[in-house]
């Protein structure tokens, strides 16, 4: 697994690219409460906000950690957002992504790099 | 780095883990390790202590009578406040000369002085405002060396009257001073949640023990302002700053209940208050527009600043204060609209991220009321 400075974490499974964000976001955002997810089918950029999740207290952008195309949405997390706050490792992940090179995973942060850099 | 104030309790939020975030000048616990959501539904089902010791506390002694006090203090608000009986708080309102509100306040007749209670972000406002218009009928003191708690919810007097038990007998709007172990306590049978609750002026020397005493009392835990806020919300009540300012006015927010028929065209002491030209009109012709409640159809919640449009595209006005309801279930939300679509039931929509959604205009309290009558 692998992690980005934007608190986002991504597993390779198959060909694919699973996104969620790490359990240190899910911690500070607090009770998840909604979920928008992108659309199965879309083609984003590195950097796109293709998702939002809203806590109790704020919404928050997801990026897209990479250019690829959305395969597959998290359904589950329309319907219990606060799966977020329970499994945000596993069952909450948010989409997968087809990318051309699954080598671009290389470029993010390890577990340790991830836990000195949240500190 | 602004300086910010520290509450009496400020060691004891950190020793129960909240977590701290400017407000209003001060460092508050926003929430506890429980969370926000938790924290809500804790009231709702058993007891929660806050510590409001940022809002200002302020005793009005008469120089002559009550009466002549009171008649002074019916120049500021346009509120009943001689109709006021002894044991008693009421909700008031200093409105401006052009109408708008410029704070919301608790007032006691405690017999031989009145005790005011204000919002935190406006009680040096508050007080110079008071300072400048009262100084002939009154003496102002202010109280620095008081905390200030509230206990809210279902379980809220059995858990209070293990320490006092003359709570018991008050009602939702009485008024009590007590002495404890503790110190002097001056409670209300208030609050700012729904719930039946209380709200407790405990001097700083006794707060840390009476705060210890309150939180190891069966159903009792610590609740930050996040909870405070949702909970707030749910129960249709405005905080100042966003719902209520100087620029909306009693009846566009939709306060009309707490201007008494006394202070109406017509009534005995009418009118003489800051503001009373725009204020007793808008009661007799309606204003432009008025604070409604807000229920979006989907899940995503709305917050303050979210525009609301009719179903046409019309623009109409926005959000004030908006989010998740715990105890609801759904996202909530208050706002001001044009008075033709202010009716419960009323389509509409609100710009959310670059989207039209839709959301119904909705009886508040959202959440049903539970206070001892």
């Amino acid at each position: 697994m692998k992690f980005t400075k934007e608190h986002e974490w991504l597993r390779v499974e198959g060909d694919l690219i699973v996104v969620g964000i790490t359990e240190h976001a899910a911690e500070a955002l607090g009770d998840v409460v909604f979920v928008e997810l992108p659309e199965a089918g879309t083609q984003v950029a590195a950097g796109d906000e293709v998702s939002v999740i809203e806590s109790v207290k704020a919404a928050s952008d997801i990026l897209a950690p990479v250019e690829g195309e959305i395969v597959e949405v998290n359904g589950a997390l329309s319907d219990n957002p606060g799966l977020v706050n329970e499994d945000p490792l596993g069952g909450a992940w948010f989409f997968k992504l087809k990318v051309d090179d699954l080598g671009v995973i290389d470029q993010f942060m390890d577990e340790d790099e991830y836990k000195d850099f949240i500190g | 780095m602004t300086d910010l104030f520290r509450l009496p309790l400020h060691e004891l939020h950190l020793q129960l883990g909240g977590k701290m975030v400017p407000f209003a000048g001060y460092e508050m616990p926003v929430q506890y390790p429980a969370g926000v959501m938790a924290e809500h539904l804790h009231v709702r089902s058993q007891a929660g202590l806050f510590d409001v010791s940022h809002m200002g506390q302020v005793v009005l002694r008469p120089k002559g009578t009550m009466e002549s006090l009171g008649l002074a203090l019916e120049a500021l608000m346009p509120v009943d406040v001689l109709g006021l009986k002894e044991g008693r708080q009421r909700y008031g309102l200093f409105t401006s000369e052009t109408g708008g509100i410029l704070d919301d306040l608790m007032f006691a007749n405690r017999g031989t002085d009145y005790l005011l209670v204000v919002n935190a972000a406006r009680k040096a406002h508050d007080f110079a405002h008071l300072a400048a218009h009262l100084a002939d009928v009154a003496e102002l003191d202010i109280q620095e060396s008081r905390a200030l708690l509230a206990l809210q919810g279902p379980q809220a007097e059995a858990a209070l009257a293990v320490l006092v038990p003359d709570v018991t007998a008050m009602r939702f709007m009485d008024v009590a001073q007590v002495d404890t172990v503790f110190g002097e306590l001056w409670l209300s049978r208030s609050g700012y949640t729904g719930e039946d609750g209380f709200e407790i002026s405990v001097p700083v020397e006794g707060a840390l023990d009476f705060a210890r005493a309150l939180l190891a009392l069966e159903g009792v835990a610590p609740i930050g302002l996040g909870a405070r806020d949702s909970l707030r919300l749910e129960a249709g009540l405005c905080l100042y700053g966003h719902d209520i300012d100087e620029t909306t006015s009693p009846v566009e927010a939709d306060l009309t209940w707490a201007i008494q028929k006394v202070r109406r065209e017509g009534g005995a002491r009418a009118g003489g208050f800051p503001g009373a030209a725009r204020i007793l009109s808008e009661l007799t012709n309606g204003p432009e527009r008025r604070r409604v409640g807000l229920r979006p159809e989907g899940r995503a919640p709305m917050r303050e600043g979210v525009a609301l449009f009719a179903t046409d595209g019309t623009g109409l006005g926005a959000i004030t204060s908006g989010g998740f309801g715990p105890s609801v279930g759904a996202p909530i939300a208050m706002g001001y609209v044009a008075t033709g679509f202010a009716a419960e039931g009323q389509a509409l929509e609100a710009e959310l991220r670059g989207k039209k959604l839709p959301l119904v205009v909705a009886a508040t309290p959202f959440h049903p009321t539970n206070y001892k009558r």
